[in-house]
C-alpha cells in the first residue's frame, strides 16, 4: 500500500510542478471572471455617461415633455429651434444627437428622425419609440372623450411575468428558475465530458510514456501493475481535483475583488432586500407566492435568479458532481491506460479510442437533450446506464431526481468502475511489456485471459 | 541449497516457443553469467526470474521455497532495454526509485549521494534526465538498481554503451557486491566479462539450455588438447614425422620462426612431442592452449546448430 502512495505521489507532484498546470490553473479563472465581469462593466460604463439629446421641430413642442429623461439619457426639447440650425452647432452644444418630430406622426409611424454622427443602440431608438407610441396612444383614446380616463389607465396597466414554483412532496413551495436549471444542467454535464476527456488523456500519455522510455520494466519490477496503474489514476485524479478547487476559489477571488473594485456601488446586489424576501420564503412557504407576487413585483430578473439559485440545493449538487466526475473518470480512465499500454505511441491509440469516445459523446448529446426534456424514457435510461450516467444524471439533477434513482446511478457506476479497472489491469500488465507489433481487438482480448502475476 | 532454482521452464508465445524445458540452479554469493545468441529466450528468461511474465510450466524456488511476488520486488534489476523518466530531475527521480524499492527517504538519499559522487556525476542531481549524455544515463541507471543493497540482482547486458574506463569501474563494483554477500544473474555478449566475473554459465541456444555449470568445469569439457609451439629449425622434419600421435591444426611461419598449434592424440603425453622438437630446432615456447569461453561460446552453438539441422 506503501508504493502506491509513492506513485500517487510522483505523478501527483510531478504534474502539479509542470508549468501548463500553473498556466492553466491562473488563466481559466481570469477567463471565467471575464467573462462574468466585462458584460457587468461594459454595461455599468455606459449607465455612467450621460446622453445629451435635442429634441426639435415642431413636435418639440407637441410632444413637450413626454419623454422622460433617464439615468442615461436627457432629452431637452427645443420647439423653437429648426432642423438646420441645430445640424450645424448640434455637437458644439454638447448633444450626442437630436431627434426630429414631423407633428405627422400621429398617422405616420415613419415621421421620427433621430440624427447622430455614430449609430445610435438600440436600446435607445427603443426607447424613444415606446415612449412616443405611448403617448400617441393615450391622445388618440383621450380623443374619444371617455370618462375617468386616467383612472381606467392605471387599472388596465399590467405586467406579467411567470414564475415557477416546484412542490416538494412533503408540499413544501420553492420558487426556481427554469433558466438558471438548464444553466447549471448545461455546465455541468459538459465540464464532466471535458474533464473526463482530458484527464484520462493525461492518464494515456503517462501509460505511453512510461513504456516507450522503458522504464516500465524497473518500475515493475519494484511495484505490481496495478499498483503502477492505479497510483496514475489517482495520483491524476487529485490534480483534477486541485485544479478544480483552485478554479472555484479563484474565479470567486477575482470576481469578488474586481466586483468591488470595478463596479459602481448601486450595481452591486442589495443583498438586504434578497435575504429578507428569502426570509419570508422560510418563514411561511404557503403565502408567500402571494405576497411575494404584490409585493416585490419589481425584483429584477438578476435578483430573481439569484433569488432562485438560493432555491437549489448546492451540497447535492456540488457533491453529486464530485462523485460523479470521479466515477465516471475513473471508468474512462482505466480503460484510457489499457488503451496506452496496448500501443507504442500515441498515433497508434487512433483504432483503440472510438469504443472510449462513443459513449463519451452520446453520454454529452443525451446530457444537451435533457435539460430540455429531462423526464423523457431515453434520459431516464442514459442516468442510469454507467458509460453515460455521470453527464446526464448530472443534467437532469437540477431538475430534482428522485433519491432512489439516484443511489442506483451512483451504485451502477461504482460497480461498473470496479469492473473496468479489473479488465484494464489485466491488459495494462500485458500490454506494458509488448513492443513492437500492434495488437488486434482479438489479441486484447487473449491478455484478458492471461495466466499472469 | 541452491539460493534460486528454476526447473524444466516453459514458455510459449503466440507462434514461438520461447524456453523449452531449461532448468539452472544459482548457488549463493555466485555470479552466474547467463550466455546465448540474440533471440535465445535469455531476456524472457530473466523475465520469468523476476516475475514480470508467468512460465507456461515449471517451478521457480527462491531460498529453497516456491518463489512468491513479494520476492522479487527487493531485488535489484536492471533491464536490457534502459528507462528513465526524461522530463524528471535526476536526483528526484533516483529518489523515487529508491523508496519504490523500499529505502526511506533520508536513508535513500545519503546513500544516493555516496554512489554520486563515486559515479562522479554528483553534479547532475539538479538536471533533467533528457539533458543527460547516454552513458551517463546508464550510470544513474546502475545506481538506483543497487542502491538499496539487494541480496539478488540481476544485470541485463550491464556493459552495453559504456567505455572502456567505466565498463571496468563497473565490473569492479559488481565484485564488491559480490564480496558483500550478493547472488547475481547477469546476461550477456561480452565473452572477456563473462571470463573475469562468472563462476558458473548457462549457455542457451535457441530456447534450451546446451551447456551449464562452473566456469572451471566447462572449461574442462572443451579442453582440447591443444598446445602452441614456437620453434626455429626445420619445420618439415616435425610436419612428417609421428602424425599418428598428434594433429597439427596450425602452421605459421612468424618473424623466421615456426608457430603451430597441435592436438595430442590419446595416448601421447608432451614429452614425447618434446623429444621430436628438440632434434628439429630450437624451442622458443610450449604452451597449453586454454580454450576461451569464446572458442566455447562459438563451438558450442554451431554443434547445438548442426545437430538441429539434423533433425
Amino acid at each position: 500500500m506503501n508504493k502506491i502512495l509513492l506513485v500517487i505521489k510522483r505523478e501527483y507532484i510531478t504534474r502539479v510542478k509542470k508549468k501548463s498546470f500553473i498556466v492553466m490553473t491562473i488563466l481559466a479563472p481570469i477567463l471565467l471572471a471575464g467573462l462574468i465581469l466585462v458584460p457587468a462593466w461594459i454595461m455599468s460604463r455606459e449607465d455612467s455617461t450621460e446622453k445629451k439629446i435635442a429634441v426639435v421641430g415642431e413636435g418639440a413642442g407637441l410632444f413637450y415633455g413626454d419623454i422622460p429623461s433617464t439615468k442615461s439619457l436627457k432629452f431637452e426639447y427645443l420647439p423653437e429651434v429648426s432642423s438646420e440650425k441645430i445640424k450645424e452647432s448640434y455637437e458644439e452644444m454638447g448633444y450626442y444627437g437630436f431627434l426630429l418630430i414631423s407633428p405627422k406622426v400621429v398617422y405616420i409611424p415613419n415621421a421620427v428622425q433621430f440624427y447622430s454622427s455614430k449609430q445610435p443602440n438600440l436600446e435607445m431608438l427603443m426607447y424613444i419609440s415606446n415612449a412616443l407610441e405611448k403617448e400617441i396612444e393615450k391622445r388618440k383614446l383621450e380623443s374619444y372623450n371617455i370618462k375617468d380616463l386616467d383612472k381606467i389607465m392605471k387599472e388596465i396597466e399590467s405586467t406579467v411575468k411567470v414564475q415557477t414554483i416546484l412542490i416538494s412532496e412533503e408540499g413544501e413551495e420553492k420558487k426556481t428558475s427554469t433558466g438558471l436549471s438548464m444553466g447549471i444542467a448545461y455546465v455541468s454535464g459538459l465540464l464532466i465530458y471535458i474533464l473526463t476527456f482530458m484527464f484520462g488523456a493525461q492518464v494515456m500519455r503517462g501509460v505511453i510514456e512510461e513504456k516507450t522510455n522503458r522504464i516500465v520494466e524497473v518500475l515493475i519490477s519494484s511495484v505490481k501493475p496495478f499498483q503502477l496503474m492505479m497510483g496514475k489514476i489517482l495520483g491524476i485524479a487529485m490534480v483534477g481535483l486541485t485544479q478544480f478547487f483552485l478554479w472555484i476559489v479563484l474565479t470567486l477571488i477575482i470576481v469578488g475583488y474586481a466586483q468591488s473594485a470595478f463596479l459602481p456601488d448601486d450595481i452591486q446586489i442589495p443583498n438586504n432586500q434578497i435575504t429578507q424576501s428569502i426570509m419570508s420564503v422560510e418563514q411561511n412557504p404557503g403565502e408567500e407566492a402571494v405576497q411575494n407576487a404584490v409585493t416585490i413585483p419589481e425584483l429584477n430578473e438578476f435578483q430573481a435568479v439569484l433569488e432562485s439559485a438560493k432555491a437549489i440545493n448546492w451540497p447535492l449538487i456540488l457533491g453529486s458532481f464530485i462523485i460523479y466526475f470521479l466515477g465516471g473518470y475513473l471508468l474512462y480512465a482505466a480503460l484510457f491506460a489499457a488503451v496506452g499500454s496496448a500501443v507504442d505511441n500515441e498515433t497508434d491509440t487512433q483504432q483503440f479510442m472510438m469504443p472510449i469516445t462513443i459513449p463519451l459523446l452520446l453520454g454529452l448529446f443525451v446530457s444537451m437533450a435533457a435539460f430540455q426534456n429531462p423526464d423523457s424514457s431515453l434520459v431516464f435510461w442514459f442516468s442510469l446506464i454507467p458509460f453515460t450516467s455521470p453527464m446526464v444524471m448530472m443534467a437532469r439533477l437540477p431538475f430534482g431526481v428522485p433519491p432512489l434513482e439516484l443511489i442506483v446511478s451512483m451504485a451502477l457506476l461504482i460497480l461498473t468502475f470496479i469492473g473496468t479497472t479489473w479488465m484494464a489491469a489485466k491488459i495494462y500488465r500485458t500490454g506494458i511489456l509488448m513492443y513492437g507489433k500492434k495488437p488486434s481487438y482479438k489479441e486484447l482480448f487473449k491478455w484478458l485471459r492471461y495466466k499472469n502475476y | 541449497m541452491a539460493f534460486f532454482e528454476a526447473n524444466k521452464i516453459v514458455k510459449n508465445f503466440s507462434n514461438h516457443l520461447a524456453l523449452d524445458e531449461v532448468s539452472m540452479s544459482i548457488p549463493k554469493g555466485s555470479i552466474y553469467g547467463l550466455l546465448g545468441p540474440n533471440g535465445a529466450g535469455k531476456t524472457t528468461l530473466i523475465r520469468i526470474i523476476n516475475q514480470i511474465t508467468a512460465p507456461d510450466s515449471g517451478e521457480l524456488k527462491y531460498k529453497g521455497k516456491a518463489l512468491k511476488a513479494e520476492d522479487m520486488y527487493s531485488i535489484g534489476y536492471l533491464p536490457e532495454e534502459r528507462g528513465l523518466y526524461k522530463k524528471m530531475k535526476v536526483g528526484e527521480q533516483a529518489l523515487y526509485l529508491a523508496q519504490l524499492k523500499g529505502l526511506k527517504k533520508k536513508d535513500a538519499s545519503e546513500r544516493l549521494n555516496k554512489w554520486f559522487k563515486k559515479f562522479e556525476i554528483d553534479a547532475w542531481w539538479d538536471k533533467k534526465v533528457e539533458e543527460l549524455s547516454k552513458g551517463m544515463q546508464q550510470k544513474i541507471q546502475f545506481i538506483v538498481t543497487v542502491v538499496h543493497e539487494p541480496k539478488f540482482l540481476i544485470f541485463d547486458e550491464p556493459f552495453s554503451g559504456f567505455d572502456p574506463i567505466n565498463t571496468n569501474l563497473l565490473k569492479q563494483e559488481i565484485l564488491k557486491l559480490q564480496k558483500k554477500g550478493a547472488t547475481i544473474i547477469f546476461s550477456t555478449h561480452d565473452m572477456a566479462s563473462v571470463e573475469e566475473l562468472c563462476d558458473h554459465i548457462s549457455l542457451i541456444n535457441d530456447s534450451r539450455t546446451i551447456l551449464q555449470g562452473p566456469v572451471d568445469e566447462v572449461r574442462k569439457q572443451y579442453d582440447s588438447n591443444r598446445y602452441e609451439i614456437k620453434f626455429a629449425g626445420e619445420a618439415n622434419l616435425l610436419t612428417a614425422s609421428l602424425t599418428h600421435s598428434y594433429r597439427i591444426i596450425e602452421n605459421q611461419a612468424v618473424n623466421g620462426h615456426t608457430k603451430l598449434i597441435i592436438e595430442l592424440m590419446k595416448g601421447t603425453e608432451t614429452n614425447d612431442v618434446l623429444s621430436i622438437l628438440l632434434q628439429a630446432g630450437k624451442v622458443i615456447s610450449f604452451n597449453k592452449v586454454v580454450p576461451s569461453m569464446n572458442d566455447i561460446f562459438i563451438r558450442a552453438v554451431e554443434e547445438a546448430n548442426t545437430k538441429n539441422k539434423k533433425k
